[in-house]
C-alpha cells in the first residue's frame, strides 16, 4: 500500500514522500491528534547541529500522538481502537538496560521516521489502548507525560526514603505535567515548584507552594529535587537545586541542553548527591500513565489546563501554521488534528 | 453498510506494448491494484471489498490477491459488465443477493489504477455519501479546459475556476444510484462516461470531495513512469 508521509527536508519546508506499506504483522494506525514537542521545534527551526541536521532529514517529525487503529492482523487491537504510540523500538533484548536506554532501539522522529504520516505501521507492542472517552487533546501528548511517570519511578528505586519535601525546577509543561503526578503519587510529600513567571506558577495550584527562583527563601530545603528547565535554564536550575537540597538528596535531570551544562561537582561530592538523567519512557511507562488517566480523571482535567493551540491540519500551510503557533506560545502543548 | 468497489475492468490498450491490463502491472514489485486494494484493506468502514474484472482475468485477479494479501474474506472478485456502469451495477447487484441493499448502503466505487488514493478521501467521500446521497472526487482544473465539438475549432472556453478534474472515489447510496440508471433511456446510457453523470442527469446534486494531485490514474506508460519515479525515488537515491 501506498502511504502518504510528511517529512521536514529543511528547516521550516515540509516535503511529500511515498513508501510503501506492507500488511505484515505489524499494525497500521491512523494518526489522529499529534502534538509538538520541543524537541520536534529544534529541527523545525534548525537549531540542532548542522551536522546532526544534515543526516537526519529528511524525517517526519512528531512522537507525541494518538491514533486509531485501522488494520491488525494479530487480532490484539480491534479497528477503531483508540491507542496512543509508543514511538521508542527495541530491535534487541537487554535484561539490564531498558528499552529506552537502549543504544540499539530507535526512536520516531529521532532516528527514524515520526508519526506525521497517512498510516503508521507499527509493532502491536508499540500500542497502548486508550480508555472510552478520554480527551484526545491530552492523550496526544501522553508521550511527555509517560517520561515523566518514568523518571518518578525511576527516582522512587533510587532516592533514599526520606520525601518530605520535594522541589520541581522549571514553571513549563514538564515541570507541570511531573509536579501534578508526583502529587498524586505521593501526596504526603511537600511539592515546590521554582520558576521564574508568577503567571504560569499560578497555574501549578495542586502543589504545596511555588516560588520565584529570584525569592526562594534562604532556609527552605528539599529533600530531592527534579530539574524541568533545560536549555539555557539548565546551569542556574541545577546550582540552585544543589544548593537547596539536603545532603544525599536524589536529583533527575529530565531539562534538554543543547550545550554542555558546567556543574558544580564540589558541592555534589560534599553533599553526597545522586545524579540521574531521563527523557524518554518505555511501554511500562505508557501503560502505567494511561492507568493513572483512568484511575484519576482530575488528572487528565488538569492536563487540559496545558493545550495551548489546537490546530486543524488539512493541508502543508496548516502543518506550518502549527509549528509556527507553537514557537510563539509562551505555554502549553500545541496540538494538531490530524486530517490529511 | 459501506462497500469498497474497485472497478478493474481495463484492458490495457493504452499501455503501449503491454497486453496485460494496467492494473496487473507492478509498482515496487507490487501489482497496481494490489497497492489500491490494501488502501480499502486499510480503511475500519468497509463490510466487503468487490473487485470487478473481465471474466477472463477473474483467476489472475484472485491468485494475485491470495499471493499479496492472503487468504482474505473481506475481499470478492467477480466479474464486470461491458460499460463502467454496468460494472458499477453488477457491484450493486452482488450486495443485494449477498447483504441487504438498502437506502443506507453505500458504494465507494474507484479506479483500481488510482493507487495514491489516501486514507482522508476514502472518509471524506463515506461522508459525504451518507450525508448527501453522492459525491465525487475532483481537483481544480490548472489548465484552462478547452471546448471543441468538431475536433477543429475551439466552441467554448469555459471560465477555469469552474473547472475541476474528475477523480476518484465515487460514492453514492447504492439503491439509488441503481434506480435512477434503471429509469434512463439507452440514448441516455450511451452519453454516460462516469457513474456521478447517472445523478446530474438527473438533476440530483453530487457533492464534491476535494482530492490530491498526485491521485493520479495510471493510464499512459507515462504516467506509470511518474507513480513509479514518486515511490521508488528513494531506492533509486
Amino acid at each position: 500500500m501506498i502511504n502518504t508521509i510528511y517529512r521536514l527536508s529543511a528547516p521550516r519546508r515540509f516535503e511529500i514522500d511515498f513508501e510503501d506499506i506492507s500488511f505484515s504483522d505489524n499494525c497500521i494506525v491512523r494518526p489522529t491528534h499529534l502534538s509538538i514537542c520541543n524537541a520536534d521545534q529544534r529541527y523545525y527551526q534548525g537549531t540542532r547541529d548542522a551536522k546532526v541536521l544534515k543526516q537526519k532529514l529528511p524525517m517526519a517529525l512528531i512522537h507525541e500522538g494518538v491514533g486509531e487503529v485501522v488494520y491488525d492482523k494479530s487480532g490484539t487491537f480491534k479497528p477503531k481502537d483508540k491507542v496512543v504510540m509508543i514511538p521508542n523500538i527495541p530491535t534487541a533484548d537487554d535484561e539490564i538496560i531498558a528499552e529506552n536506554y537502549r543504544e540499539s532501539s530507535k526512536f520516531c522522529a529521532s532516528s527514524t521516521d515520526g508519526f506525521m504520516q497517512e498510516l503508521v505501521e507499527i509493532s502491536p507492542s508499540r500500542l497502548v489502548k486508550l480508555p472510552d472517552n478520554i480527551n484526545l487533546n491530552v492523550a496526544a501528548f501522553t508521550e511527555i507525560v509517560s517520561v515523566s511517570v518514568h523518571a518518578i519511578s525511576r527516582f522512587d528505586t533510587i532516592a533514599h526514603k526520606r520525601r518530605e519535601a520535594v522541589g520541581i525546577w522549571g514553571d513549563g509543561n514538564l515541570a507541570f505535567i511531573t509536579s501534578l503526578f508526583f502529587k498524586k503519587m505521593y501526596p504526603d510529600t511537600k511539592v515546590y515548584v521554582f520558576g521564574i513567571n508568577r503567571d504560569k506558577l499560578n497555574d501549578f495550584s495542586f502543589v504545596d507552594e511555588t516560588y520565584l527562583t529570584t525569592e526562594i527563601p534562604s532556609t527552605l530545603r528539599v529533600d530531592h529535587a527534579f530539574e524541568c528547565v533545560g536549555a539555557g535554564g539548565s546551569p542556574v536550575a541545577i546550582e540552585q537545586i544543589i544548593s537547596y537540597i539536603r545532603p544525599e538528596g536524589t536529583i533527575a535531570i529530565m531539562g534538554v541542553s543543547e550545550y554542555p551544562v558546567p556543574v558544580n561537582t564540589r558541592m555534589i561530592l560534599e553533599k553526597g548527591l545522586r545524579m540521574f538523567g531521563t527523557s524518554r519512557s518505555g511501554r511500562e511507562d505508557f501503560e502505567k500513565t494511561v492507568e493513572l488517566y483512568a484511575t484519576h480523571p482530575e488528572i487528565v482535567r488538569f492536563l487540559t489546563h496545558i493545550i495551548g493551540n489546537v490546530v486543524e491540519v488539512n493541508s502543508f500551510a496548516d502543518m506550518t501554521k502549527a509549528f509556527e503557533l507553537d514557537t510563539r506560545k509562551a505555554f502549553g502543548k500545541t496540538i494538531m488534528h490530524w486530517n490529511l | 453498510m459501506v462497500f469498497s468497489v474497485i472497478l478493474a475492468g481495463g484492458t490495457g490498450n493504452r499501455m503501449g506494448n503491454t497486453d496485460k491490463p494496467k492494473q496487473f502491472l507492478t509498482i515496487k514489485d507490487k501489482p497496481i491494484i494490489i497497492h489500491t486494494i490494501e488502501k480499502f484493506m486499510a480503511h475500519p468502514d468497509f463490510e466487503k471489498i468487490i473487485v470487478l474484472t473481465p471474466m477472463m482475468w477473474i483467476d489472475h485477479t484472485k491468485r494475485i490477491i491470495n499471493r499479496y494479501i492472503g487468504d482474505c474474506d473481506k475481499i470478492v472478485v467477480i466479474a464486470g459488465g461491458d460499460t463502467r456502469n454496468e460494472t458499477i451495477m453488477n457491484s450493486i447487484n452482488y450486495i443485494e443477493e449477498n447483504y441487504t441493499l438498502d437506502d443506507d448502503t453505500i458504494i465507494v466505487t474507484h479506479d483500481s489504477v488510482r493507487p495514491f488514493v489516501t486514507h482522508r478521501i476514502i472518509t471524506e467521500n463515506i461522508d459525504a455519501a451518507k450525508k448527501y446521497g453522492a459525491c465525487d472526487t475532483v481537483i481544480p482544473a490548472t489548465d484552462t479546459i478547452v471546448e471543441s465539438i468538431d475536433a477543429n475549432v475551439i466552441s467554448a472556453i469555459p471560465e477555469r475556476k469552474n473547472m475541476y478534474q474528475g477523480q476518484t472515489p465515487q460514492s453514492f447510496k447504492a439503491k439509488e444510484l441503481r434506480d435512477i440508471y434503471n429509469s434512463l433511456t439507452n440514448a441516455e446510457r450511451d452519453i454516460l462516461t462516469d457513474a456521478a453523470k447517472i445523478l446530474v442527469m438527473k438533476g440530483k446534486d453530487v457533492q464534491l470531495v476535494q482530492g490530491e494531485t498526485y491521485n493520479i490514474k495510471i493510464t499512459y506508460p507515462y504516467d506509470l513512469k511518474i507513480a513509479r519515479s514518486l515511490i521508488e525515488e528513494e531506492e533509486n537515491d
